[in-house]
């Protein structure tokens, strides 16, 4: 009874999750006329012809490429500023640490629409409105906090003993961190990397203040405004949804493990 | 005593150096987050204080003291904004971690294939939200919405413009969010699970506890750190909310689902009253800040007490 009542719970859960996307996927293969058929058609007739008018006529690959530039820089910087800070943090004589770590908290606890306002101004005075190391820098900023907590609790994990000799045998500082310990927190590395990426290939808010010009639009903003002449390009929405959201589901389902752990290191464990 | 000199003083040098090294690596993250992250909150301040409009630069930057704040408390669209964020934060929050705790107790179980079904359960969270709402957006749609077609079959003629209505509209947005973000409140309580030792339950059930009770009297007692954590990170979330609203309702059907972040944007960017639209930045910031304040404590308690 128990036992039915545990697969029936898991079953309504996994279908919830993966229905609507499923049906929004879907939705992508259809022609125009099925998409607005009554009842709706369950088995779309495979057309890619969405996809392509979303090349075509909405310049989807465009906005890829500028979500490709931006969330990947994005994780690049982050990473690498990530690991000085969460080495630092974790292994280093510091003062202020638990200050630090608190201050980083907090940032990651911002709403947005408290630092938008000046940061646009900022950007605005540097002349980075509508530039990729406009939208780039900021995200850094906002992402530093995860990756630098998920760092620091990695590498806080790391005996000290390797360091040490390391560090007899004549390393340099410099060299003891990315020879050693980075290789050694590589899972660390690896996991922030992924929730980065993630933030940054779906942030919203701020690629809509930054980017107001089409050319340096990313997805998110892309998908958003897409308008048709009268009524809205489902099909081309539904394509576009797919290809933002398909090298996520890949992510997911290959490294769910390290997400998990890498979530709860950045929300509870520090 | 040449020799023991000589080594103290090399090993202060040693540790001066590490301190060099260590102030060296977070000059960037230090440099980044005082830049982009607390001088802008700072200057949101100094901004609310004055009155600024984007489109008429000639009007300087007069300062106007605590006048934007008077209007603001007069203004009825931002108080309305400032409800409906409060009814939004409850109701996604209560439902997220209701449902959170039903995802959690399933991916506590061990069963073949719960890795399959903990990525699944993921998705939505993984899923840019963006897309989520356009997703939703369609299901909800009035004339082919997959919803109407559930709810009255191929009856078109009862099919209801759900983001039309504002009760309807609000329910959805809450709908929409809930079905993102249940998985990581459900993360955060599995934490919580996984810590209790299975003995307790072995002992339990030896003493003929039903499993109601099991739950009752050891599951819901010993999470409710878990839960206390998932309920302050979705609270401060759930403030944010902008994606959902900008894409699925614009704020609308008659402010019914204006929300203060969405307000705030709109009064910057649409409409450039940077200094009045920087109070609501102000406001939205004060109320996270005292939730952010409950929630490193509880989280600083929880490290104490793991290290002591």
């Amino acid at each position: 009874m128990n036992r039915l009542l545990f697969y029936i719970t898991t079953f309504v859960v996994v279908f919830l999750s993966l229905l609507p996307f499923a049906w929004f996927f879907n939705t992508s293969l259809k022609t125009p006329l099925e998409i607005t058929s009554i009842p709706p058609v369950l088995i779309p007739s495979g057309t890619l012809r969405s996809y392509q008018s979303a090349i075509e006529e909405y310049n989807l690959l465009h906005y890829v490429k500028n979500s490709v530039i931006v969330a990947g820089s994005t994780t690049f910087f982050t990473i690498l500023i990530s690991i000085f800070a969460g080495y630092a943090l974790a292994r280093l004589r510091l003062k202020y640490k638990g200050v630090i770590m608190g201050s980083l908290l907090l940032v990651s606890m911002f709403p947005q629409i408290s630092i938008a306002g000046p940061v646009w101004k900022i950007l605005q005075s540097l002349g980075w409105l509508n530039s990729y190391q406009g939208l780039i820098i900021p995200y850094i900023t906002l992402t530093l906090p995860l990756g630098i907590w998920i760092l620091a609790s990695f590498f806080r994990e790391l005996p000290g003993e390797l360091e040490d000799a390391a560090r007899i045998d004549g390393c340099s500082h410099f060299q003891t961190l990315f020879k050693i310990m980075v290789p050694l927190a590589a899972p660390g590395v690896f996991t922030a990397a992924i929730l980065v990426f993630i933030y940054a290939w779906n942030e919203f808010f701020f690629a809509l203040l930054i980017m107001t010009q089409q050319k340096f639009q990313t997805l998110p903003v892309g998908i958003a405004l897409f308008q048709g002449q009268y009524t809205l390009p489902w099909g081309e929405i539904a394509a576009a949804s797919t290809v933002a959201t398909v090298p996520l589901v890949f992510l997911v389902f290959i490294f769910q493990k390290r997400i998990v752990r890498g979530l709860s290191a950045g929300a509870i464990k520090g | 005593m040449n020799h023991v000199s000589f080594f103290s003083q090399m090993k202060l040098s040693l540790l001066t150096r590490e301190k060099i090294f260590a102030i060296a690596l977070i000059t960037p993250c230090f440099l980044l987050v005082a830049t982009l992250a607390f001088y802008p909150i700072l200057y949101s301040f100094y901004l609310s204080l004055h009155k600024i409009i984007l489109g008429l630069p000639s009007l300087g930057q007069p300062f106007i003291g605590l006048e934007n704040f008077r209007e603001l408390l007069s203004d009825k669209v931002a108080i309305h904004s400032l409800i409906n964020t409060f009814i939004f934060v409850f109701s996604s929050t209560f439902l997220e971690i209701f449902f959170g705790l039903v995802i959690a107790l399933v991916l506590n179980k061990h069963f073949r294939g719960r890795g399959m079904v903990r990525a699944a359960i993921l998705v939505p969270w993984a899923i840019p939200t963006v897309v989520s709402s356009q997703m939703w957006r369609f299901i909800f749609n009035d004339n082919y919405g997959l919803l109407n077609y559930i709810v009255f079959g191929s009856v078109t003629s009862s099919y209801t413009a759900w983001l039309a209505h504002p009760v309807s509209a609000f329910s959805a947005i809450v709908a929409a969010d809930v079905w993102k973000t249940s998985s990581f409140a459900g993360l955060l309580i599995l934490a919580g699970l996984q810590t209790i030792p299975d003995e307790l339950y072995e002992a339990a059930r030896i003493d003929g506890a039903s499993a109601w009770q099991q739950f009752r009297k050891i599951t819901l007692p010993l999470i409710k750190p878990a839960l206390l954590i998932a309920l302050l990170f979705r609270t401060m979330d759930a403030f944010r909310v902008f994606d959902l609203v900008f894409v699925m309702t614009q704020g609308g059907p008659a402010d019914s689902t204006n929300v203060l972040q969405f307000y705030g944007y709109k009064k910057i960017f649409a409409e450039g009253l940077m200094g009045y639209g920087s109070t609501i930045s102000v406001l939205v910031f004060l109320i996270i800040f005292i939730v952010a304040i409950f929630y490193i404590k509880v989280i600083g308690t929880r490290l104490f007490q793991e290290k002591g």
